[in-house]
């Protein structure tokens, strides 16, 4: 695609979104359009089918309603004896068909157009995992993970919930305006499902294998989505936050990213050398603990049910240091316990160690420094 | 064992006595009412079931059920739904009406036909059982997708799986027992094209099933051999695939959706004509059509699948295959309105309970040719949306469809009439109530609810509470029908014979009640009789 | 006893319910006792061994119980022409089913070979499939090196497999045999050609084990050896598992042979024996062409 035809697509296509009518953009009733050029012609095609069935069915439902008044035996106290016409037959196949025909016309183009995953701007490997996504920027390298931020509390009702309860997330997946943006999605556990309806852009992500899909994105804004693929226990608390920002603003928040990664690589070396206090430790650790942990083991430490052990009083979380360090660091294979390497950093491991063996029913006084975990890894 | 067979009813103990006859009985009227009961009383679990997760959707957060128990809960109530409810309630009318039909003495093997039945109690005790397993029930979904049922499931998965093996043997010896009789047991005289719609439909689901089920067998067994012994079949990392999974999966599913609304079209295409006082129109095309989807029905089933990532060219087969699937059905729906047109209509409840089905089967037919639209499809996906049409097909579609052949041949089955007008209010309640749940599904739908979350965002909760206060209304007026049931069988006004004025065809022509043994030598149909 | 000239309803029998028992506790002590054995499941106040024993034991009574009534419903001449075409028919349907069952694991072989494999190497729409997750992997049938590098080799077609497949070509060709024999009343032909079938099929089966022993042993080739062992086994297995019951059915046909059963217009149990071994002989064929050679 020339990047005229390319500026006038886009620009047509800020031109739909803003002349759609905001009452229908808003309606509770209807599919959003969305706001790219794919999604808004997948709204179109949903609408055309969404017709083609509303008005079949009053032709139907009409003529049934009115047979059931007008054929009633008050009315009609004899019946007809007519039961068989080959010409309805063939004219009530054929006309459906016709139906459908023009029906799929519009799809397949919209499909093939969805499909062409070629010539992309810039790419981004999704890979999602029980329940957090992981987004890395395959241009620039830089990656993170994005976890929900609704708090617990208001999950259980103890606080009111906010605006964007349940579809708020730490760190968003930020995306540039007017670049055809290629997603690579796969997994690491069970099968989940990037969707992000503003885009209409829903793909499965299947352990083991990458699909993709794109976007292109014509206005800037926040964007939210939810995992749509049941993945287990907390599929309802996977959310999807896309950040999207003009092109220059884009490009410098990669640049501030890859600064934060360098310094975050510096703190890691400084956290190193430094010997770590208790107190900073059981800090650090609880914030890590209650971010990361507390979706299965509970604040509390008590775990849920029968799968999620309580580390309170736990065997492993009470006995030899290496091996409470080689569960949270490698996981436990085939079990929703991950390895947590390289999620958490050196300090954050050893925080959350620390603070483990320190809480609840355990007080054990041991002190897992940074450094320990570095050797470990 | 001649000598066996009778002494089983010498006098015993009545409780024995009682025991004996439903445990060892071969009689096709008595298996089909056991089928019936075992249907019913799953309605009632899995209905509970879904009560109590509409009762967790009433409001966003977590209130009653969390999320663990949730996922446990939505699975046993689709799956409990689908194999426990709506297949045993088919197979217990197949039963019942069949023979009847067709002038057969019983059906063809007898003996197998009380194991097909029997094999069903023990497979949902231990589908059931696995609530109390440690570990919990099956979470994964009733579509149990690889790898989150094969290595992240639950223990109990193991005894899911087995569980399906007995109920798939069971559907089996049932589908093959059907097709045998249909086929070899036929008064003289009663051709293929005489023969009643409900019959004809049941010989094709009974075909479909015969293909499929076994399918299903072998993708819980290699779920089996993934979990235990080390196969790799939907992993991967050993070379295969979790998509795999899911088109063996489909490759049973799809049919298996057909099979729940196929004998549910037999029931429509029975009562209208009756109540219409007219005959069947287009008898030849209707048969036709039904063959149509079920062969077509084999070939779509990537439909479930278009988020996968499967190739292009799939994806549009698939596509339009599957739209194509609106092409018969609409016949079927055509002919019915054709039927109606220029009758002689009266709105007992079979009636209306078949008007019902028409109708909703309709709407929700029409989401299911929307959903084929592949682009539009990544949107509706394992939304809200989808829950709309699969209960339209299924509650107005599959459920109402057993009620309607429940009203209309239990004066046949007990003798007595049910009360006419606590029909109708059941009726009304049950058609208010259905739209009320399952219509606000297709908004939040659109608007964006993921299926299978316990808990969702702020913007769908009105909907939602809609859908909990319709699920409520409809739960009740369940508890009304089994009252109207036991209140027909116990003292409802005598039924005659032929019982509906339009009723034509051989179960008409014996006494009400049927006696246990019927058609002892086969009547025979005219030459110029018609179907 | 037969309440009509023309079909014989059976009254009510006591064996679908012991099978359904017996089935019942086959299932549950089956799932239980594959967990324990695997280790999913702690083995403490382990039950599904003898569970799983005694529903099989269960279903062995309810076959002798259940067929032996059959059997002689039939000798004292209740089995009507057409109650004979149900039991053609519904042997006819069960083998039907039988066949769909093993075309889902075929279906599952041409799966791998066609497409899940071919991706994870790159093919289609998959090329970074392969390009991030897995760039050391190579296409190729058999699988000898997974996607995990978990390494096999491969069962060649032309030693034992293809001997099995002369075995139990000739094993249908001389059920045929005997079942002409069986039509021209020469009982001692019927008896030969049969006991030679039984032979045929053990040796098939003893053959199997040897393949088998040579998998696992010189080969590396298991069910946990990637995508090829898996559906090798499952195929090879199940089918092997058929043959035996096969061998059951033609060795208990046999037993009735000697015990004089079976008259040239009435041998129902034995022309659906024939087709059963008929059938499993196509399905090898399916599979020695497929699994084995290409
Ligand atoms: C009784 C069960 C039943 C029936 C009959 C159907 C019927 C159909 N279904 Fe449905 N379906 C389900 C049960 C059923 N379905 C279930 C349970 C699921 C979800 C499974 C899960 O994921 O858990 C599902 C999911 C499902 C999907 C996957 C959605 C997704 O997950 O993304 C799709 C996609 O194509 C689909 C399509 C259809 C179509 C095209 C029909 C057609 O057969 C409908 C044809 C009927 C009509 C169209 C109406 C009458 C016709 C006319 C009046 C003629 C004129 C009309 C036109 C020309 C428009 N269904
Ligand atoms: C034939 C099939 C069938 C039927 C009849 C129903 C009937 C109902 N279904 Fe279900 N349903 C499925 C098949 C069916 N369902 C399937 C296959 C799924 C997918 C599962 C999955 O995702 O894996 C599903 C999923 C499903 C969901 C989606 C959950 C989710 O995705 O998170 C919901 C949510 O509302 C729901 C609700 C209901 C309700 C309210 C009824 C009602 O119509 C039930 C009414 C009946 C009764 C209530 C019983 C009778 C009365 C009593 C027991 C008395 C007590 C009454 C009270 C306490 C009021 N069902
Ligand atoms: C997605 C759910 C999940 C999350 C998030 C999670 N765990 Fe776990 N964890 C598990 C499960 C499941 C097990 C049990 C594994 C097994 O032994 O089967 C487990 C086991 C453990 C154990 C061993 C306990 C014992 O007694 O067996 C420790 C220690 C542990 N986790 C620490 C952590 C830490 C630290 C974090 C956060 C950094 C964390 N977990 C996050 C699911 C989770
Ligand atoms: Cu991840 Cu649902
Ligand atoms: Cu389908």
């Amino acid at each position: 695609m020339t990047s005229l035809a390319g500026g006038l697509k886009s620009g047509l296509c800020v031109l739909i979104v803003w002349s759609v009518p905001h009452a229908a953009l808003a309606s509770k009733f209807n599919m959003r359009p969305g706001i790219t050029e794919m999604s808004v012609r997948v709204q179109q095609i949903h609408q055309m089918g969404l017709w083609v069935c509303i008005i079949i069915g009053l032709l139907v439902f009409g003529v049934m309603f009115y047979s059931m008044f007008a054929h009633r035996r008050s009315r009609n106290p004899v019946p007809a004896t007519f039961s068989e016409s080959l010409t309805v037959e063939i004219i009530w196949t054929l006309v459906p068909i016709l139906i459908l025909v023009a029906m799929a016309i519009p799809a397949t183009t919209a499909l093939r157009d969805i499909e062409d995953n070629e010539d992309s701007d810039m790419t981004v490997l999704i890979t999602a995992s029980q329940w957090k996504w992981h987004y890395k920027y395959l241009d620039s390298g830089i990656s993170f993970y994005s976890n929900i931020a609704t708090p617990q509390e208001q999950i259980d009702n103890l606080e009111p919930k906010g605006e964007y309860y349940l579809l708020e997330v730490d760190n968003p997946l930020v995306l540039p305006t007017n670049k055809k943006i290629r997603f690579l999605v796969t997994a690491d556990d069970v099968i989940h499902s990037w969707w992000l309806p503003d885009f209409a852009v829903k793909q499965d992500a299947i352990p083991g294998f990458i699909n993709e899909a794109w976007t292109r994105i014509p206005v800037t804004g926040i964007f939210r989505g939810q995992c749509a693929e049941l993945c287990g226990l907390k599929h309802a608390y996977m959310p999807i936050v896309v950040d999207v920002r003009p092109e220059a603003e884009f490009d410098a928040w990669i640049e501030s990213q890859r600064i934060a990664a360098e310094l975050a690589g510096e703190a890691a070396v400084a956290a190193r050398a430094k010997t770590w206090t208790m107190n900073e430790l059981l800090t650090i650790g609880e914030a890590t603990f209650v971010k990361h942990c507390a979706t299965c083991h509970e604040r509390d430490g008590m775990g849920q049910g029968d799968k999620y052990p309580a580390l309170s009083g736990s065997e492993i979380a009470t006995g030899a240091i290496e091996d409470h360090l080689g569960r949270v660091m490698e996981g436990k294979a085939d079990t929703e316990m991950q390895a947590w390497a390289p999620q958490l950093s050196d300090l954050e491991i050893a925080a959350v160690i620390t603070y483990e063996r320190n809480s609840w029913n355990n007080n054990t006084d041991d002190i897992i420094q940074p450094i320990t975990v570095y050797e470990a890894r | 064992m001649v000598a066996h067979a009778q002494t089983i009813h010498k006098q015993r103990h009545p409780l024995l006595a009682f025991a004996a006859r439903w445990l060892f009985t071969t009689n096709h009227k008595e298996i089909g009412t056991l089928y019936l009961w075992l249907s019913f009383g799953l309605f009632f679990i899995a209905g509970s079931m879904a009560m109590l997760m509409r009762l967790e959707l009433f409001e966003p957060g977590i209130q009653f059920i969390d999320p663990i128990f949730y996922n446990q809960v939505l699975t046993l109530h689709g799956l409990l739904m689908v194999f426990g409810v709506v297949m045993p309630a088919f197979v217990g009318l197949a039963n019942w009406q069949i023979p009847m039909m067709i002038g057969a003495p019983d059906m063809a093997l007898p003996r197998m036909n009380n194991f097909s039945f029997w094999l069903l109690p023990f497979a949902f005790a231990m589908l059931l059982s696995t609530i109390f397993m440690e570990g919990g029930a099956p979470n994964f979904g009733w579509t149990f997708y690889a790898p989150l049922s094969t290595t992240y499931g639950p223990p109990s998965t193991d005894f899911f799986i087995l569980g399906v093996h007995l109920m798939g043997i069971s559907s089996i010896m049932g589908a093959i027992n059907i097709i045998v009789t249909i086929i070899n047991m036929r008064a003289p005289g009663m051709t293929y094209m005489k023969m009643p719609l409900f019959v004809w439909t049941w010989l094709i689901t009974a075909f479909l099933l015969i293909m499929v089920m076994p399918v299903l067998a072998g993708v819980v067994t290699m779920m089996l051999t993934d979990r235990h012994f080390g196969t790799s079949f939907f992993d991967a990392a050993g070379g295969g695939d979790p998509v795999m999974f899911q088109h063996i999966f489909w490759f049973f599913g799809h049919p298996e959706v057909y099979i729940m609304i196929l004998p549910g079209f037999g029931i429509a295409s029975q009562i209208i004509p009756t109540f219409a006082r007219k005959k069947l129109f287009g008898y030849r095309s209707m048969v036709y059509a039904t063959i149509s989807i079920a062969v077509l029905s084999f070939v779509v089933w990537g439909h479930h699948m278009f988020t996968t990532g499967m190739p292009l060219f799939a994806e549009l087969l698939i596509m339009y295959l599957t739209m194509l699937i609106a092409v018969p059905t609409g016949v079927k729906v055509f002919n019915w309105v054709a039927t109606m047109w220029r009758g002689s209509m009266t709105f007992e409840t079979p009636m209306l309970f078949a008007i019902g089905f028409v109708m909703m089967f309709t709407i929700g037919g029409f989401s299911g040719l929307m959903l084929a639209l592949v682009p539009a499809d990544f949107q509706y996906h394992d939304t809200y949306f989808v829950v709309a049409h699969f209960h339209y097909v299924l509650y107005p579609g599959a459920i109402f469809g057993t009620m309607a052949a429940v009203y209309y041949w239990l004066p046949k089955w007990c003798g007595n009439m049910y009360d006419e007008r606590l029909g109708k209010i059941h009726f009304w309640l049950a058609t208010i109530a259905v739209n009320l749940t399952f219509f606000p599904m297709h908004f939040t739908g659109l608007a964006g609810m993921p299926r299978r979350i316990p808990d969702y965002s702020l913007q769908f909760a009105d909907f939602n509470r809609m859908s909990s206060m319709g699920a409520w209304l409809l739960g009740l007026t369940q508890v009304l029908f089994l009252y109207i049931v036991i209140k027909a069988i116990r003292k409802g006004a005598k039924a005659t014979d032929q019982v509906w004025e339009g009723a034509e065809g051989l179960e008409w022509t014996i006494p009400s009640p049927a006696p246990l043994h019927t058609f002892q030598t086969p009547p025979i149909i005219a030459e110029d009789a018609v179907h | 006893m037969a309440s009509t000239p023309r079909y014989y309803v059976p009254h009510s029998s006591i064996w679908p319910i012991v099978g359904s028992i017996a089935l019942f506790l086959t299932a549950f002590g089956a799932a239980n006792f594959i967990q324990q054995s695997t280790e999913k499941v702690a083995a403490e106040g382990s039950f599904g061994a003898p569970i799983l024993f005694v529903g099989l034991a269960l279903l062995i009574f309810m076959m002798f119980g259940w067929f032996g009534t059959v059997i002689r419903e039939n000798l004292n001449g209740m089995v009507s022409p057409q109650l004979d075409r149900s039991f053609r028919m519904g042997m006819f349907w069960f083998i039907v089913s039988e066949v769909m069952f093993f075309a889902a694991f075929f279906g599952t072989l041409f799966y791998a070979r066609i497409i899940s494999v071919p991706w994870l190497a790159g093919a289609g729409n998959k090329l970074e499939t392969h390009l991030l997750l897995w760039p050391d992997f190579a296409e190729t049938w058999p699988l000898f090196i997974t996607p995990d590098g978990t390494t096999t080799e491969t069962m060649g077609p032309w030693g034992l497999p293809f001997l099995n497949t002369v075995i139990l070509v000739t094993s249908s060709i001389t059920i045929t045999f005997a079942h002409w024999a069986l039509k021209k009343s020469n009982r001692l032909g019927l008896g030969l050609w049969l006991g030679l079938t039984v032979a045929l099929g053990v040796t098939f089966l003893t053959l199997q084990v040897v393949e088998y022993q040579h998998a696992f042993a010189e080969l590396g080739l298991s069910l946990g050896s990637g995508i090829y062992g898996s559906t090798f086994f499952m195929l090879t297995g199940f089918h092997g598992m058929h043959v035996t019951l096969g061998t059951i059915m033609l060795t208990v046909m046999l037993l009735r042979v000697i015990r004089g059963h079976f008259t040239p217009e009435n041998h129902f149990a034995f022309e659906a024996t024939s087709w059963y071994w008929h059938f499993v002989d196509v399905i090898w064929l399916f599979l020695f062409t497929f699994v084995y050679w290409f």
